[in-house]
């Protein structure tokens, strides 16, 4: 019973940081319709941004609880810069070309970015596990779990909620869900479609970032680490359906639980699990779970 | 239709600027060897520049080879080494980034050693860079020596006569990490292990696992987990390993992974519930001080780092590398320094036999097999792989905060004999064997 327990835990745990990262992932396909492969370099820029300011802040002796704020902040600051500089600087000379061309353009951003982060970072590890010692631990089923993990997943509903609310329940929401729909039809109905794939592209990326800031307490914040992460999330987006906020949800939570099974039940195959899981949906579902099939434009 | 050039303005300007180019290049271009100085000794240098092994491996090892070089080149080295450069050539180092893959490293290395015409190759941390180096370095005659890779493979499988290897292999790594965890704990009933999922972590956990089993033939195995390399969460298996509760727990990780595991295993206090044994861990203990709990056992390879017995050449290279670079060198330093030194001892040896000529490379493999030579971790011994393959003793010791600095405490010291295959025995034939010393 223990057990399980655990591998539920586990699996939620790590199900809202995989999710964090693939919201913006989705997102930004849903409605640009662009597979954004420079998503994983926005997280690394997150993570070192945040693994910089937790660094200054703690060695200029600040109220270490304030810390949160600070980093979560810079890194949603660095991510939303980041995000119209690429969008501004590169995408929008690239709309209306096929979507082939956008991955490889986005790939292109992508060893930019992550050379750029050598340059401004080197090529040293950086730390910062203040904040994620600060929160403590809490035990269940006679182990601990560090809080600040637990803590994630309040973060990820709060991110998931916000994104429902505000795709269903705002204007602004509405306007987007029209240009994921149909973008010709709103731009014939006088949408400026521009200005939508800036903001989407914006939040796309400071979400990346986010992702990116709050994991950079947990880890060794090192070169590499964004591409590793941008194909667990090109997995979930998958399964979940590209475009679908929900989907990356849920398909966060089946590629958790699986493998988080997988380590205590068969620790040789969870790498396979996630995969297996992804090869499953793809083979009765080709579009992914949340997404309906569509009639192909001609 | 004839095939001529366009004569028109914007074509003239195009071959002017194509011109100007080629110029340019011609200008720029690395001086090739034949315009290099006739008395210097061209020398690649390969080691990760680049990616998640440049930080803790790759730069502390390039660190090394820039104070080593300059060393010797200025004559200020102790003896042994007090003597100029190379055979009494000047070192004229070139430098190449390890990332990228085989294939990239083979065409590397092709570059070194056809186009910048390097006399000798030291490099390779990564055991599959090596095993596509290997054959390449025979074909082009090139000595190429092995600083820092410790696949057993590499001279188990096959004989070389231009590679040759200054550090030991991964065996003693668990070999060690096993006769240390017995000494320490006598009483030991139960482990567990995690390491990556590639070559290097399941062979290190095949080595150390068989030697326990001949120490301690009872020992209950709780979990073995191989997390994928550059995972980075590990949340999952820490569970694991909490609830399974084992005495103790090996760990092979290296860089980014194992600092990222002894974080998040502090955060939810594992390695104060189960010894955690960290073979490449001196790397951390500096950077990771506060993270990594009392009595954590900590490896570094080899007699290196904090482990270097005390010796005229480990002070001055120690004391170089910190005032140079603000922090102590780790073990990766330390075998880039070694395997410098042993090319140059093997040179200046072929060089002295040669009446102080400058020696052929045939001359230098010659010197170069069944070498001893010092090394600021010790003297290292070419006894294995027909002379091509260092064996050294080995060192583990116990993570220590003494006045708020790191440091390490009851280190154990094992002869080379205990945790290295005896001339002529496959590792895990020997360690299956018993690991009988010959007397």
């Amino acid at each position: 019973m223990d057990t399980l327990l655990v591998v539920l835990i586990d699996g939620i745990v790590y199900a809202s940081w995989l999710f964090v990262v693939a919201a913006g992932l989705t997102l930004i396909y849903g409605v640009m319709k662009i597979l954004n492969m420079a998503h994983g370099s926005l997280y690394a820029i997150g993570a070192y941004t945040a693994a910089s300011l937790v660094g200054w802040y703690f060695a200029a002796g600040y109220v270490p609880w304030a810390s949160y704020l600070v980093f979560i902040g810079g890194a949603t600051v660095v991510g939303v810069a980041a995000g119209v500089l690429v969008e501004r600087g590169v995408l929008r000379l690239m709309y209306g070309s096929d979507e082939v061309v956008m991955i490889l353009v986005t790939y292109a951003i992508l060893l930019i970015l992550e050379d750029l982060t050598k340059l401004v970072w080197g090529v040293d590890s950086y730390y910062s596990y203040q904040p994620y010692s600060l929160l403590g631990q809490t035990n269940i089923a006679h182990i601990p779990f560090a809080n600040y993990d637990l803590a994630m997943v309040g973060v990820a509903g709060l991110i998931g909620l916000l994104l429902w609310y505000g795709l269903n329940r705002t204007r602004r929401g509405k306007i987007l869900r029209a240009v994921i729909h149909d973008r010709e039809m709103s731009s014939a109905m006088g949408i400026n479609v521009t200005r939508t794939y800036i903001i989407t592209f914006m939040i796309g990326s400071a979400l990346g970032a986010i992702a990116g800031g709050l994991t950079a307490p947990t880890l060794s914040v090192a070169p590499g680490l964004g591409i590793e992460v941008i194909i667990l999330a090109f997995a979930v987006v998958v399964i979940g359906g590209l475009g679908s906020v929900g989907g990356a949800a849920f398909g966060s939570l089946l590629v958790g639980i699986g493998r988080a099974a997988a380590v205590q039940a068969f620790p040789q195959i969870e790498l396979l699990v996630i995969y297996v899981i992804m090869a499953m949906v793809l083979a009765i579902r080709p579009q992914g779970l949340f997404v309906a099939a569509a009639a192909r434009k001609i | 239709m004839k095939n001529q050039l366009p004569n028109t303005p914007k074509a003239r300007k195009g071959i002017w600027v194509l011109v100007l180019i080629g110029l340019a290049a011609l200008v720029l271009a690395p001086v090739s060897p034949a315009q290099a100085a006739a008395g210097s000794f061209r020398l690649g240098l390969v080691t990760f520049l680049s990616g998640p092994a440049a930080g803790p491996f790759g730069v502390p090892a390039k660190n090394a080879a820039e104070i080593i070089v300059e060393g010797l080149n200025n004559g200020t080295l102790p003896a042994p080494y007090a003597t100029k450069g190379i055979a009494g050539m000047k070192i004229d180092p070139v430098y190449a980034d390890e990332a990228g893959g085989t294939t990239r490293q083979v065409s590397e290395f092709r570059d070194l050693v056809q186009r910048q015409k390097v006399n000798a190759v030291i490099g390779y941390i990564s055991s599959g860079d090596i095993l596509a180096i290997a054959p390449v370095a025979e074909e082009l005659k090139t000595i190429t020596v092995a600083f820092d890779t410790g696949t057993t493979r590499l001279f188990e499988e096959h004989s070389y006569k231009y590679v040759f290897r200054t550090r030991p292999t991964a065996t003693m790594d668990g070999v060690g990490a096993a006769r240390y965890l017995v000494a320490i704990k006598p009483d030991l009933k139960s482990v567990a292990g995690i390491n990556q999922n590639y070559s290097w972590g399941q062979d290190s956990w095949r080595d150390f696992i068989a030697a326990l089993k001949v120490l301690k033939p009872n020992v209950e195995v709780k979990a073995a987990l191989f997390p994928k390399i550059f995972a980075g969460q590990y949340g999952s298996e820490i569970s694991v390993l909490l609830l399974k509760h084992p005495q103790a727990i090996h760990c092979s990780f290296w860089g980014g992974d194992m600092e990222s595991l002894l974080l998040q295993g502090a955060a939810r206090g594992l390695f104060k519930k189960s010894l955690g044994i960290f073979t490449c861990g001196e790397t951390a203990m500096y950077r990771l001080a506060k993270q990594i709990p009392e009595g954590t056992v900590l490896g570094a390879r080899g007699p290196f780092g904090v482990y270097a017995p005390k010796s005229t050449l480990n002070t001055w290279f120690r004391t170089t590398y910190i005032k140079r670079f603000k922090t102590p060198p780790t073990y990766p330093a330390y075998v880039m320094a070694q395997a410098i030194l042993g090319l140059k001892t093997a040179a200046d040896k072929a060089a002295a036999a040669n009446k102080g000529k400058k020696p052929t490379t045939k001359q230098i493999i010659a010197a170069f097999e069944h070498l001893k030579f010092e090394g600021p971790g010790g003297m290292v011994d070419m006894a294995r792989g027909h002379g091509h393959q260092a064996v050294m003793g080995t060192a583990y010791g116990e993570f220590t905060m003494k006045n708020g600095k790191p440091g390490v405490k009851n280190v154990k010291r094992f002869a080379e004999d205990l945790v290295n295959p005896p001339v002529g025995m496959t590792a895990m034939a020997w360690i299956k064997g018993g690991m009988k010393v010959k007397k």
